[in-house]
């Protein structure tokens, strides 16, 4: 999962941005602190975390600065160029700029580029590439042209691949793109033509790249809205130069196509990319998140006050204009798998009746061409119209689309009906559009709630929270339990804030409301047939003790018999000391359950465990706490039921919550008494573990014994090394 | 540093025979030591320990006794009914004499060591005086009903004890007649033995005679009166052996359960002077059968039939902490028994009575330390080659080429003519050898397989020029003058141009090959040469002494090398010359001049000359590769010395379970197979060398059943 973080401004005061933005934004050698050059004469310095400027240097007026301003990574010191050829180098204590060391150069610069661990490159307009060092022992020295001279550099970016410095260009011709690799070492130069679509018009192209083993992933937004990707190879094995690249798609339309400005694309690590525009035509323009692996949007936030169109990341932070101001936006992202990409795995599931997929039935779909696929792909992903991404495959689909935009409840669920019995090829694209069109129509109805339709499209099993991102909340607005609970059950990737408020209603919500509500109380055994049995049971065989557990503990042992000769005196008690009774009804179990086996990331959860009022975490506590009893009051530490809640999935809660709610927690009376049996199992767990470690010592060492033994043969060759 | 290929070798199963007599010389603090497959071996006490001498056993020579004797002239006696006297500088038997009273179960010297005195199987107890040169027969002493077991002479030399069965005698020496009987009990825990064995007897100074027997009891005797002054019962087993110390406060006995015990002669309170003889300490360092202890002044020595040569300090003895204050365990012989054909990798075993030659295994993997490779090809035993007649083989080799073979007993030498042939070996013995090649200490073939070199127990060194199927005497190098001593070990460089020997005490000699003479002679040093070796290209030779210290000497330059005077000046490390195995085995690294590869019995040493020596403070061993650690840490911490000592299965292990012993020191390792086989490590430019250690695995347990029992 990704994540972005609250923003916060720079003050902008020095600097003069105008409308077309800044030069650049570029990583200096201290971690915090970057250099801003504004398109006119000056340059910043700012340290991030404190929000201001460390220093702010500007060139003489009537001169401009050209290229932005690079931190030099072996010196430390910073290099500007001014009015094209004249080269400044400056470092910290330089006050002026016009007094610090001056190289006037032979040729126009383009960039300077500046990476760690090496020395910076400087990229000339004709596309010749310098070192810095060579470069200022002979300034005048003469720079031959690489490129044509109708050919422009549009865009460039330097990497270190395996310590070798590696500066890649582009270059515009006529709406003819050209890439040019340069190897700096070998002094290669290798070129490309890029391919594009026919039918782009090339009003303004945005590159990123990044190294992916022996190639340059370069992906470009189009002006059609989408992202492509261009694999150029490092190493030109071909003696044939200017070979031409053909792109793949790579995500669609994540922004309008229309998009006059303002739209750019930065790859942040190999599964994310950031995007900044407008996803819809009319729409303010947005700053998303996409993973590009799962082909999903993580996160995205709106920028109302409008960008300059460009974007630049270091380190954590993503950098952008936002109205006036340098807005900086920290943004995490995790490692991208699947089982990131979709919260902690669930539960497994008994697969028989689960034949259907989440996502997308691959197998019908390997029929299709790679086009329509990739087309549904990023479709069935984007909350977009639906009559924009309709499909004609169906024409029963058109029909019941329509039905759904005008037609009563009971029309539309017969239709629905009819429509489920039969099949189609590409059955889980045409449900989430009809689940858009029907959550569409909830959105501009109040009144319409076709709780039965939405009941039956989740049970296809085919759709997944993504796919119908105002499904859960418009259940939670109606504090649908039920459907709540279904969602949960089903849907593989709901987000942390959704599942929290989940639990918060399941929490707060009336026991007189559940009783009349129908839930799927599968995962709860009968707690209230057991409790009886169990209580005389472990007042007869207080003695065992299971899985290291002794239930009847030293004084613990003491408060239940207390609690159970006065259970009068102390009936507020018995409800915080769950030993003996489940502290919540069985409806409200099996809805917590379905929380408990949701997927999550505990990143991403705590946060918003923080807002469930303590009563509700103490009483969520109780109830984990009492399943655990259960569960370790049994061998295989499992509890009754058909998918009950594992152990493991318990103790992650009981932790979260306690992560989340600790210092809450710890000032209410009433849960005084559950961490004190808590800490008490933890301790009592504490010892069991140490005595299994130190068997297990013990065990390994008779295993290393027995392998020695069996190795043993007459003859054999081994390695030795001596250091 | 170095990575090698290690080729484990467990079948060579070499089982030592059991220790059968040990006896102690005062003089020469030497300690000889004879087995049951009549091998004597000469320990040099002073020098580390060191096996210096050893001469080859013989199928009909079951040695029962050993002693030495006018001063430092060693004799044994055995069942086959001759006594024998070996010739400690040649490293021959001098002469054997029938003493025509059966086979021999005991002997002793007398304490001025001029006189002899055997008892054997008939009853009799024969006097022998010892001439300069020989030993002559005096007279019998009164005949006895059945054999004499054990002798001990009173240290004035007026009486001797003699133990039979059932009984002990006092004779006197004048007269040759008894004069006392003393009968001994054959109850043992209220059991009656059918007899009782006396296996040891000792006379004190003071008349008293200790008695040791098969019922498990230490009896001391009043021998002017007959009469029985204590019992010490301290075995339910039979108790097999008795010595004293000089001083005679003290003895040690040892049993049939493999303990040893301590006696001594304490003051029976503190304070008055009235002392008797108390049991003290009883150890076990053996399995089995003690047959045998010593008493030297400072430590027990004992040894049996788990082949082990215990010698166990007294710490009251003991005054600075050295080599003699730790307890030593000595089981393999300290010479080599392998030798290696580098060009075809094969190992030749030898054995008391046989020569195995096995092809090494191959394995086309590689890895990384500690792995053990998937074998492509596994060990084969090639050739089992039986000796003629019952003597035992005293040294072989086998040639570089891997088409000679070489082996010597004590009066035959043979060689033999290998042909491979795809799969099949054909042998041929190359007949007709000089009369001059009758036993040899160590046989050595050169580098290209051309020569054999012959160290004849005479000290003189014969070159042979090996030809096709056929062989030519070049030269021999004759003794110095006036010294007969044997040359024990060869080496020969590379390139064929020089030959170093080394005697037992004498400093070593080199030989120019081309000129056939006598190039230069290493200054002598005080402890024997354990291992000798000639650097490729530098022609350097590098001499291992028993005390650990490594020298290297420059044969064109004949002096010391630089670096030699360097280890000199700032010494070994103290770990280094507290090991107590001796290095057995010298080699080079093809392709890395300053690396010296050394072995000794539990590790494997890499000594780079370009390193700086370790000194005390430094850590020697550096068991733990590497991980973590920077550079700088290795830098600063890498020395000299790089030890491995993962091939080190030193036989303590119990005595049910397979005991696996390293005998790389008796074997002759190394230098073998490292010929560069040159192999690419991936991307790594490493080297892999393959290094040969040994390790045999003894199957001891059945040796041990067939045990003799009277």
């Amino acid at each position: 999962m990704a994540a972005l973080e609250e923003e916060f401004t720079l003050s902008t005061g020095v600097l003069g941005a105008g409308p077309e933005g800044f030069l650049g934004v570029e990583q200096t050698d201290k971690a915090d602190q970057f250099l801003v050059t504004d398109s006119g004469r000056t340059v910043v310095l700012y340290k991030v975390s404190d929000q201001k400027p460390l220093g702010s240097w500007s060139v003489k007026q009537g001169q401009t600065v050209t290229c932005p301003a690079v931190c030099n990574f072996q010196t430390g010191e910073y290099i500007v160029v001014h009015d094209h050829k004249v080269l400044r180098i400056w470092s910290n204590e330089d006050v002026n700029l016009d007094r610090v060391f001056k190289a006037t150069l032979s040729a126009e610069v383009h960039r300077i580029h500046s990476v760690q661990r090496t020395e910076p490159l400087v990229l000339f307009r004709r596309g010749a590439v310098r070192g810095l060092e060579a470069l200022l022992a002979e300034p005048q020295q003469n720079i031959e042209a690489v490129i044509p001279d109708e050919e422009v550099i549009r865009w460039s970016e330097f990497f270190m691949v395996f310590k070798q410095p590696v500066l890649i260009f582009i270059t515009e011709k006529h709406g003819n793109y050209f890439a040019y690799v340069q190897l700096c070492k070998s002094h290669g130069l290798s070129k490309y033509t890029l391919l594009l679509g026919k039918e782009e018009k090339f009003i303004k192209q945005n590159f990123t790249a990044r190294v992916d083993g022996k190639f340059i992933s370069l992906v470009s937004l189009s002006s059609d809205g989408c992202a492509y990707e261009t694999l150029i190879p490092l190493y030109s094995n071909d003696a044939e130069n200017n070979q031409r690249l053909g792109r793949a798609l790579m995500l669609k339309a994540v922004v309008s196509g229309g998009a006059r400005n303002g739209t750019t694309i930065t790859i942040l690590d190999q599964d994310h990319v950031a995007v900044l525009g407008p996803p819809l035509p009319a729409s303010k323009e947005c700053l998303s998140i996409w993973n590009i692996k799962f082909q999903t949007l993580q996160t995205s936030k709106e920028l109302p006050q409008g960008t300059s169109g460009q974007l630049w990341y270091h380190g954590e932070a993503l950098f952008m204009l936002h109205g006036k101001c340098l807005t900086v936006i920290p943004y995490k992202c995790e490692v991208s798998s699947l089982a990131g990409a979709l919260g902690k795995l669930k539960h497994t599931q008994e697969s028989d009746s689960h034949s259907m997929p989440h996502f997308v039935n691959w197998v019908t779909c390997s029929g299709y061409e790679p086009e329509s696929y990739s087309t549904e792909q990023s479709k069935t992903l984007r909350k977009k119209n639906i009559e924009i991404n309709l499909q004609p495959e169906v024409p029963g689909a058109k029909q019941l689309l329509s039905i759904i935009k005008k037609g009563s409840e009971k029309h539309i669920e017969v239709e629905l009906r009819k429509f489920l019995a039969k099949s189609t090829p590409d059955f889980h694209t045409v449900i989430g559009d009809i689940v858009a069109g029907l959550l569409e129509r909830c959105k501009t109805e109040p009144s319409f709630y076709p709780r039965n339709c939405l009941v039956q499209l989740i049970q296809t099993r085919v759709l997944s929270y993504s796919l119908c991102p105002g499904l859960m909340e418009i259940a939670l607005e109606h504090t649908d339990v039920q459907m709540l609970q279904l969602c949960l059950q089903q849907f593989p990737d709901i987000p942390e804030s959704t599942t929290c408020a989940c639990l918060k209603l399941f929490l707060s919500i009336g026991d007189d409301c559940l009783r009349d509500i129908n839930i799927n109380m599968e995962s709860v055994f009968d707690y209230s047939d057991t409790i009886q049995d169990e209580q005389k049971e472990m007042e007869e065989q207080t003695e065992i003790v299971q899985n290291g557990f002794s239930p009847e503990d030293s004084s613990c042992s003491k408060d239940s018999q207390q609690l159970n000769k006065k259970p009068e005196d102390e009936a507020k008690e018995t409800v915080s000391f769950p030993v003996t009774s489940c502290p919540v009804a069985p409806k409200r179990a099996a809805l917590l359950n379905a929380v408990l086996h949701s997927a999550y990331s505990e990143t991403f959860l705590l946060p918003h465990l923080k807002d469930i009022p303590a009563k509700h975490i103490t009483l969520f506590l109780q109830y984990l706490y009492f399943l655990y009893l259960k569960c370790s009051g049994n061998a295989t530490m499992t509890l009754p039921g058909v998918s009950p809640p594992t152990l493991s999935q318990i103790m992650d809660w009981i932790c979260l919550l306690l992560d989340a709610n600790f210092t809450v927690i710890l000032m209410i009376p009433e849960a005084k008494r559950l961490l004190l049996n808590l800490y008490k199992f933890v301790k009592s767990q504490i010892s069991v573990y140490s005595e299994l470690n130190k068997i297990e010592v013990s065990f390994r060492e008779l295993q290393k014994l027995s392998q020695d033994k069996s190795s043993r043969g007459l003859y054999s060759i081994e390695v030795l090394e001596l250091f | 540093m170095g990575e090698f290929k290690v080729h484990r070798v467990r079948f060579f199963n070499y089982v030592p025979s059991g220790i059968r007599c040990v006896a102690y010389n005062n003089q020469s603090n030497r300690l000889a030591v004879s087995r049951t497959d009549g091998t004597v071996e000469i320990y040099n006490l002073s020098a580390n320990y060191f096996q210096e001498k050893f001469f080859p056993g013989h199928e009909s020579r079951a040695t029962e006794a050993l002693c030495w004797a006018e001063g430092q002239r060693l004799f044994s006696a055995g069942l086959n009914g001759e006594i024998l006297e070996y010739d400690l500088q040649a490293l021959n038997i001098k002469y054997a004499l029938d003493a025509f009273g059966g086979p021999i179960w005991s002997m002793t010297a007398s304490p001025s060591g001029s006189q002899l005195l055997v008892g054997c199987e008939d009853g009799s107890v024969k006097l022998f005086e010892v001439t300069p040169d020989k030993i002559q027969f005096a007279r019998n002493f009164d005949r006895q009903k059945s054999r004499i077991l054990s002798l001990s002479w009173h240290p004035a030399g007026t009486h001797i004890a003699a133990g039979s069965i059932d009984y002990v005698i006092v004779f006197d020496v004048k007269s040759g007649s008894i004069t006392r009987k003393m009968v001994l009990d054959r109850q043992h825990l209220g059991v009656t033995k059918s007899r009782c064995i006396v296996w040891g007897v000792a006379f004190l100074s003071d008349g008293t005679v200790i008695s040791v027997d098969s019922v498990g009891k230490v009896q001391l005797w009043d021998s002017a009166t007959g009469t029985l002054v204590k019992s010490h019962v301290i075995a339910n087993a039979d108790v097999q052996s008795i010595a004293v110390a000089d001083q005679e406060d003290s003895f040690v006995v040892g049993t049939a359960e493999g303990t040893v015990f301590h006696f001594q002669l304490v003051p029976v309170t503190s304070s008055s002077s009235e002392k008797q003889w108390v049991r003290t300490k009883p150890f076990q360092h053996h399995t089995h059968d003690v047959r045998t202890v010593a008493h030297s002044p400072t430590a027990l020595i004992s040894g049996g039939t788990d082949t082990h040569l215990v010698i166990r300090p007294l710490m009251e003895k003991v005054e600075v902490k050295n080599y003699d204050a730790a307890l030593r365990k000595i089981t393999f012989p300290h010479r080599r028994l392998i030798s290696c054909s580098k060009r075809r990798q094969l190992l030749l075993f030898q054995f008391a009575h046989h020569l195995e030659l096995w092809r090494l295994g191959s394995t086309g993997a590689t890895g990384k330390n500690g792995d053990t490779l998937p074998l492509s090809k596994n060990a084969d035993h090639l050739l089992h080659l039986k000796t003629k007649g019952p003597e035992n083989i005293s040294c072989s080799c086998v040639s570089p080429c891997g088409s000679w073979i070489a082996y010597s007993t004590a009066s035959r030498f043979f060689l033999y003519r290998v042909k491979y042939e795809r799969d099949n070996i054909s042998l041929q013995r190359v007949s007709k050898m000089p009369a001059f090649l009758r036993s040899a200490l160590h046989i050595l073939f050169s580098e290209d397989s051309t020569k054999l070199f012959v160290a004849s127990n005479q000290g003189s060194l014969h070159i042979i020029h090996l030809l096709e199927g056929n062989f030519k005497h070049l030269h021999t190098f004759q003794p110095q003058s006036g010294t007969v001593e044997a040359m024990c070990l060869l080496a020969v460089s590379s390139d064929g141009n020089w030959l170093a020997a080394s005697g037992t005490s004498a400093g070593v000699h080199v030989y120019d090959l081309n000129h056939l003479k006598l190039h230069c002679t290493v200054p002598a040093y005080n402890f024997p040469v354990t291992a000798l070796a000639i650097a490729p290209n530098t022609n350097n030779l590098v001499i291992a002494h028993s005390d650990q210290q490594v020298f290297e000497f420059s044969i064109p330059d004949k002096q010391y090398t630089e670096w030699s005077r360097a280890v000199q000046k700032q010494g070994f490390h103290q770990l280094w010359l507290q090991r107590d195995t001796p290095i057995t085995h010298i080699s080079f690294h093809p392709k890395r001049p300053m690396h010296i590869l050394l072995h000794d019995t539990y590790m494997f040493c890499i000594i780079d000359k370009s390193l700086p020596l370790p000194n005390d403070k430094t850590v020697l061993y550096n068991p733990l590769p590497p991980k973590n650690e920077s550079d700088v840490f290795l830098r600063r911490t890498a020395h000299a010395f790089k030890i491995s000592k993962i091939y080190k299965y030193s036989g303590t292990g119990d005595e049910e379970s397979e005991v696996i012993l390293s005998i790389m020191a008796s074997s002759k390792p190394a230098r073998t197979i490292e010929y560069p086989v040159l192999k690419h490590v991936g991307a790594g430019r490493m080297t892999q060398n393959q290094t040969v250690l040994w390790q045999t695995h003894s199957s001891r347990k059945e040796k041990l059943q067939v045990e003799l029992r009277v």
